[in-house]
């Protein structure tokens, strides 16, 4: 966002500062290879202060709160910086302890998510020791970050499992508060297909209420038990803490209201939000927020020139879907158009919704844009913010998807 | 879509008996939608919870997911199965006839 920025506002425009906490910057779609021994956690993170084009200052300070009526954002020591435009996009954060039981007896040992470094570096040694039994991938409830990498890693396991010549001895369950394999019907036939190719039992509309993870049992709310040997789990997610301590800025889960077209913050009309940091009901995805970047940047334009914004933002989301044995399946879909079958981002793209080694390609290679091409503000050919019609199968007008259609 | 007569009224619902238009709902629906979910009587918690919904609707445009409930309404998760044990934040937007909360994406 601020590369992009500061390649389309000149030096004397505007004056470009980014605060973070850390100078780590993790490439999160590897974290899901990890496990798997398909990626080294090392190698995921390059410093952040290495990520900005000349002219963005980079401010490593955590941030205590953002005082709306003055433009300010407080840091953890107290110094203040004032600001015209605020952009938000501190994503979201892991709360495992807000589960009971999560973060008891049994984490890290034989309960682990693979969404931290950390959490994926371990479970691979768990993974490497695990000879056979009850594998459980549980979402403890939405949202979730990149709410298909929970079925990518069943799709993973039966595929690492089968390698290692021991599938038959794994019961693979895959466990979600949703009513399906995933939330539109189209992508979530095709999916919880996969899962039962793929020989994975799914469990659905169960709402974890507590992890034993010493005595290896999930018991939902409305108290189902499912037992396991080893569990990996999908934290709850909630917004920056920063966030509930700023008045009038966030929601109960500290996301922060968002107009889903324009993408300025509700509560303010010099602050913009982008990524996971939002309330909008769209993936929280790194293509959305890249996306989502276009629409910001000219919309901090229109703004700086007194100009109405652009209420353009669609919630296109772009997702490879990694499938194991080499293949991978793509879905592209915003807030009204679900994944549909056909090929992006034309007639004579990649393969929609169908598994094919040209998609898993793609998501290889992808590390390598996000690192080149989409860090330093720089667009992707062919590809643009809102979602492409060309070479969708669409179908009748009337049929459309409506479960992503908000106020 | 279909529609369901409550208490003498015709409603337009979805294909999950969700209310298309909340305005089209009066509190003396409650009761009988609750009955089709499998909840008999409705309690004074009940009645929290269903009022927490629509204020909640009204001002947000979606129902809450059953975590925002737990953090908001002063009833815990707990205590939101026990009252709507087939799912709290679906059976409550029903019988509070709000639309399907959105959940998410």
């Amino acid at each position: 966002m601020a590369n992009r920025l500061r390649g389309l506002l000149g030096r004397d425009a505007a004056d470009i500062v980014v605060i973070d906490p850390d100078d780590k910057h993790v490439y999160q779609p590897g974290l899901l290879f990890v496990p798997f021994g398909m990626a080294r956690p090392a190698a995921l993170a390059r410093p952040r202060s290495r990520q900005f084009r000349p002219g963005v200052t980079f401010r490593q300070a955590a941030v205590d709160h953002v005082d709306l009526e003055r433009d300010e954002v407080r840091l953890a020591d107290g110094t203040p910086v004032g600001y015209d435009i605020l952009v938000i996009a501190t994503g979201a954060r892991l709360v495992p302890g807000e589960t009971e039981g999560l973060t008891g007896p049994g984490w890290m040992e034989k309960v682990f998510t693979f969404y931290a470094r950390e959490g994926a570096a371990a479970l691979e040694r768990a993974l490497s020791r695990f000879d056979g039994g009850r594998l459980a991938v549980a979402v403890m409830d939405m949202p979730i970050k990149c709410p298909v990498a929970p079925l990518e890693f069943c799709f993973l396991a039966d595929w690492y499992f089968r390698k290692r010549g021991i599938r038959d001895k794994v019961e693979l369950t895959y466990v979600t508060p949703l009513d399906g394999a995933f939330t539109k019907p189209a992508a979530s036939r095709e999916l919880g297909g996969l899962l039962k190719d793929k020989d994975v039992r799914l469990v659905t509309e169960f709402n974890t209420g507590e992890v034993d993870g010493a005595g290896g049992r999930l018991i939902s709310y409305d108290g189902r038990e499912i037992a396991f040997d080893l569990a990996v789990v999908i934290p709850l997610h909630e917004g920056q803490e920063y966030v509930n301590r700023s008045p009038g800025l966030g929601d109960e889960l500290g996301f922060v209201p968002t107009d889903q077209r324009t993408l300025q913050a509700k509560a303010k009309p010099n602050v913009f939000v982008i990524g996971d940091a939002t309330d909008l009901p769209a993936s929280k995805a790194g293509s959305v927020a890249h996306f989502e970047g276009a629409v910001v940047a000219r919309n901090i334009t229109r703004y700086l020139a007194g100009e109405p914004l652009d209420a353009v933002f669609d919630g296109h989301a772009n997702c490879f879907v990694e499938t194991g044995f080499g293949k991978a399946l793509l879905i592209d879909f915003n807030y009204d158009t679900e994944p549909l079958t056909g090929r992006f981002p034309g007639r004579l793209g990649l393969p929609l919704l169908r598994q094919s080694r040209l998609n898993h390609l793609g998501k290889l290679a992808f590390g390598w844009l996000y690192w080149h091409v989409l860090l330093p503000g720089r667009e992707i050919p062919a590809v643009h913010s809102q979602m492409p019609a060309a070479g969708k199968h669409m179908p009748a007008a009337g049929s459309r998807s409506r479960s992503g259609k908000g106020r | 879509m279909p529609t369901i007569t409550y208490a003498g009224t015709a409603v337009t619902v979805n294909e999950e008996g969700f209310f298309d238009d909340p305005g089209q709902w009066r509190a003396e629906m409650a009761p009988l939608i609750a009955r089709q979910e499998g909840i008999d009587e409705l309690s004074e918690r009940h009645w929290q919870v269903i009022k927490f919904m629509r204020h909640a609707y009204e001002e947000k445009g979606t129902g809450p997911t059953v975590r925002v409930l737990g953090k908001t309404s002063g009833v815990s998760v707990k205590e939101l199965y026990q009252l709507f044990p087939k799912g709290p934040a679906k059976v409550a937007a029903k019988i509070a006839g709000i639309p399907k909360p959105r959940g998410c994406i």
